[in-house]
């Protein structure tokens, strides 16, 4: 799955420690989903659109990866712009759905919203490691070194199952059961071949447990990290980024009079 | 060079089971082992898979849904499974929530259309099913336990839902739908779909290392 | 061969001492079960002794190296009497003084690049950052890996991925080296790489070996001392290699270990050819189909009635992917494969065109990895699916079900979950739920990986019998012995190969 796999890291981003870019998106999801209007989400969307060639991906490589946003964003702007709070003049009605100016303005700013909260995270994670990620919680955050490292082990798994989900929609076709049924027998064989999935990763996982446990894992013993994690100015400078892109949007839309906090 | 003698060899298997004092079987530690980590991780990952994939096939159903205004809570126990069936399995306190963390994090990675806020949604569906798992003292392990915790875990993602992502911007009517089949989906896909893998599981000799995959009282 | 005897390189590592191994009565019984794996050991193995311990399924080799690297689990994970002693210690307190290489090459990799993998086992022991990059170097010299440290783990080939493992215990430095199959799942290249590995680690650093495999002739030269343990307890024999060997050989090949010298016997065949039933002219193979370049290519054979066809080839040489694709799960990427008029019986030309149930009776397809195919939660079902997915009524289902579950001695396992079947019994049962639908022709992917002289012995002899029945058996295989006992033609694909396929040099 290509999509699994971090570009590797050719732009400034890439250099930048994993968990820098982890609190940048944090602090930026956090504001803008405080408020849904079009202006906090626009300015957000705009400043990241400012940063974006320094992400170290090609044009096309963005594209790709942001897709699910693409297809995502029209779909909620239909679905609010038809269900969402009514406010303002009515622009079409028909029973159940109502489009008023209202609801049209916040699909608008749901749209804006989707785009600010999802580019910078999915550009942000295109060029991370999981690795690196892993060192940097463990040393920069000091977390539970056995939980992260035992996150990374499992996480390693997912590539070995891709091979696997081949072999097992190969061996139904073998044993004459991979067209049955219709829509239905579709759904139950994926839930099958799913099922199948989990056992062979779950014995695989156990396996590796033990390994990793004769390894001297999991003890009480203090470890070290043979690959450096250190937060550096570059690193400073873009969760400050993040910091200031969100505060600007919060700004400038308490000054445009149009937030509204979600939970007043 | 010793071999053991026809006698030594029967009077040895005639004792083999009486050198085992089986310790008083108190319950198990609290603290995660590496394999409890692990097959948690694992877990997390393989539904961290599924919750993309579930997401990519989210969008079109739910332009299909849309126009039933808040029907497409329906979808939401999709979501929540990795949480429930980490809980059952591993049956340790902060299974459900780091499992389901493991699972947003790598959806997230993969790349869905919420970004980071797939992290904390993963939190707070995590400690629904956790807060149930924890209110039974880890004890419970039995189905309706199994469905209260998805049908909490499907309200906690409801409310937070209708209060900060797109369909806070629903009429109340509208909000109250989405709230009500997150639950059904919840206690669903998440509670009854967990406790059929988990058993599943524990019939393959997967989970000879927990305490989910041994029945309590049968020596094979 | 000759070895090193002892420190020959010049001591690039300092010698560590070898650790001494003491039980006392030692058992261990799994949580759940009623018989303990282990009972009643009493063994002593001195520092710098290299040990191969043999004994048939069940007799607690797996326990026992488990229990010496101290990884069995606590108080809820078993029950333990008598004392196992590292160093007169416990094991589990000395982790990093004993390292542990299990059978499964992809179930030990921990880490996603080559030189972090080996470094994980010095970064949980509190190794300082500059001593743990020295280490590993040393580790991946000391096993032959060339491989630059940010080399992805995942591409490496099965021999490739236990010298890794073996590097990432060196890196540790242990006094007591555990090794649990090492070379079960690997090519015949690969076990000749790992055990020249491990004799020149052991060599170097005079640590205490104790080595698990059945194949006895491959680690004969590095071993001085064989252990057998008893499955009813304790020990069987324990000595020099040769004494034992002879003293107990027949108890052993009755148990399944490859005992030098001791030849299997050839099957009696009737060597009838019946009808042609699969042609392939030019043919060439690979992953993506009409679109995908060619693994191996412009392939020629035959598939007869009554005859085996052996198909050899190094690794990476598209084997696998032949396999399938003559199974019609792949489609050819040019080239013809046709099925004769009789063969196809009105399905078409095309195996890949055949609906899968039409495949079911056609051809039956056995996986290297006999779990991809398991589809039921009991062997009864597991053996009833073929028939049932051809329409067959209940009594006849349950007729050819019972019937082979007789024939391949399945029946005293007819309600137990396929998953927790034994290696060899795992293969008998793929093998038989591909009977289940009488397929005239049957494709096996390494049937023998991994597998004892027992179930070795037993496959073979079954084979035989289907080809004298007028099947057709088309075999995969890097074990020589097998192909030469069983083949009547042989098709090597090294001439033919491509390029390399990345997926068949990772096992």
């Amino acid at each position: 799955m290509s999509v699994l796999t971090p570009v590797v890291a050719t732009g400034v981003v890439g250099r930048v420690n994993p968990v820098a870019k982890l609190l940048a998106a944090v602090v930026l999801a956090i504001a803008l989903l405080l408020s849904i209007d079009w202006v906090s989400a626009g300015t957000a969307l705009l400043l990241e659109a400012l940063l974006l060639p320094f992400a170290g991906l090609s044009a096309r490589q963005l594209l790709a990866r942001t897709a699910p946003l693409w297809i995502a964003a029209p779909t909620s702007v239909v679905a609010i712009a038809l269900y969402g709070r009514d406010g303002g003049a009515s622009v079409v009605e028909w029973g159940f759905l109502s489009v008023t100016e209202g609801s049209l303005a916040l699909a608008g700013a749901i749209g804006l919203r989707i785009l600010a909260v999802g580019v910078p995270g999915i550009v942000l994670f295109a060029t991370t490691d999981p690795t690196d990620l892993a060192d940097g919680l463990g040393q920069v955050l000091r977390l539970p070194a056995r939980f992260v490292l035992g996150g990374l082990a499992g996480l390693r798994l997912v590539g070995l199952f891709m091979d696997d989900w081949r072999q097992l929609a190969l061996a139904r076709r073998a044993r004459g059961v991979a067209d049955s049924g219709g829509p239905v027998g579709a759904l139950r064989r994926f839930g099958q071949q799913a099922f199948s999935l989990l056992v062979l990763s779950v014995r695989r996982g156990s396996k590796l447990a033990t390994a990793m446990e004769a390894k001297g894992f999991g003890g009480d013993a203090p470890r070290t990290w043979a690959r450096p994690s250190s937060f550096g100015l570059r690193d400073g400078v873009l969760v400050a980024l993040g910091v200031v892109i969100a505060a600007t949007s919060v700004t400038a839309a308490v000054l445009a009079g149009t937030w509204e906090f979600v939970l007043a | 060079m010793s071999t053991s003698t026809p006698e030594n060899r029967s009077t040895a298997a005639r004792d083999s089971s009486t050198g085992f004092t089986p310790k008083a079987r108190t319950t198990p530690t609290r603290r995660w082992r590496v394999v409890d980590i692990v097959i948690a991780s694992v877990i997390g990952v393989a539904a961290g898979v599924v919750f993309w994939a579930w997401g990519l096939a989210y969008t079109p159903i739910d332009s299909v849904l849309s126009f039933s205004g808040g029907f497409e809570g329906i979808l939401n126990g999709g979501w929540l499974f990795a949480g429930v069936l980490g809980g059952i399995v591993i049956r340790k306190p902060g299974a459900a929530v780091y499992t389901e963390v493991v699972a947003a994090v790598v959806s997230m990675l993969i790349g869905t259309q919420w970004g980071f806020s797939v992290l904390i949604w993963g939190i707070v569906q995590g400690l629904g099913a956790e807060i149930v798992l924890a209110v039974f003292l880890y004890k419970s392990w039995r189905i309706g336990t199994v469905l209260l915790a998805g049908a909490v875990a499907g309200l906690a993602v409801g409310l937070m839902d209708t209060s900060f992502a797109s369909a806070a911007a629903y009429a109340a009517g509208s909000k109250t739908i989405y709230v009500v089949t997150s639950v059904v989906s919840g206690t669903v896909l998440a509670g009854l779909l967990s406790w059929l893998a988990a058993r599943g599981l524990a019939r393959t000799g997967a989970l000879s290392r927990f305490a989910s995959g041994r029945s309590a009282d049968a020596r094979v | 061969m000759v070895l090193p005897v002892s420190g020959a390189s010049g001591g690039r590592w300092a010698s560590e001492d070898g650790a001494r191994v003491t039980a006392r009565g030692w058992g261990w019984r799994h949580a759940g079960r009623r018989r303990p794996a282990v009972s009643q050991l009493d063994l002593d193995v001195a520092p710098g002794e290299r040990v191969l311990l043999l004994g048939a399924s069940g007799a607690g080799k797996s326990t026992l190296l488990a229990g010496l690297a101290g990884v069995l689990g606590g108080d809820d994970e078993g029950d333990e009497a008598g004392d196992l002693l590292v160093d007169g210690r416990a094991p589990a307190e000395q982790r990093g003084r004993i390292g542990l290489v299990l059978q499964d090459p992809d179930s030990q990799v921990v880490l996603a690049r080559v030189g972090d993998d080996v470094a994980f086992g010095c970064e949980n022991l509190g190794v300082p950052r500059d001593e743990i990059w020295r280490r590993v170097g040393h580790a991946l010299d000391a096993v032959g890996l060339d491989l630059p440290l940010s080399a992805s783990t995942s591409e490496l080939s099965g021999g490739q991925k236990q010298r890794l493992a073996l590097a990432g215990a060196l890196a540790m430095r242990p006094g007591l080296l555990l090794l649990d199959e090492p070379t079960a799942n690997l090519d015949p290249g690969g076990v000749v790489e790992v055990r020249d590995a491990v004799a020149r680690v052991v060599a170097d650093t005079g640590a205490t070996l104790v080595v698990v495999e059945h194949r006895v002739s491959v680690w004969l030269p590095v071993v001085d001392r064989v252990v057998v343990l008893d499955a009813g307890g304790g020990v069987l024999a324990d000595g020099r290699p040769d004494d034992v060997l002879r003293a107990e050989r027949d108890r052993l090949v009755d148990a399944g270990v490859w005992v030098p010298g001791a030849a299997p016997p050839a099957p009696v065949r009737s060597r009838t050819t019946g009808e042609l039933l699969l042609t392939a002219g030019g043919l060439d193979v690979g992953h993506k189909g009409p679109k995908g370049r060619a693994v191996a290519g412009g392939i020629d054979l035959t598939v007869t009635e009554g005859r085996a066809l052996a198909v050899t080839g190094t690794n990476g040489s598209g084997k696998s992917t032949l396999a399938l694709t003559v199974a019609g799960l792949l489609a050819p990427v040019a080239g013809a494969l046709e099925a004769t008029p009789s063969f196809a019986d009105g399905a078409g030309p095309s195996p890949i065109r055949w609906k899968p149930r039409q495949l079911l009776t056609r051809v039956g397809t056995v996986f290297q990895d006999p779990e991809h195919q398991f589809l039921t939660a009991t062997v009864r079902r597991e053996l009833a699916v073929g028939p049932e997915a051809l329409g067959a009524s209940p009594r006849e289902v349950a007729s050819r079900v019972d019937h082979l579950l007789d024939r391949l001695r399945l029946d005293h396992l007819a309600g137990a979950n396929p998953f927790t079947l034994s290696g060899g019994e795992k293969r008998r049962l793929s093998v038989a739920t591909v009977l289940a639908s009488r397929p005239s022709m049957l494709v096996l992917d390494e049937p023998t990986f991994g597998q004892d002289a027992r179930t070795w012995r037993e496959l073979v002899a079954l084979l035989a019998e289907l080809l004298d029945e007028g099947r057709a058996v088309v075999a995969v295989t890097h074990d020589a012995e097998f192909a030469s006992t069983l083949a009547d033609d042989v098709l090597d694909l090294s001439a033919h190969a491509r390029r390399t396929d990345p997926a068949e040099v990772r096992r």
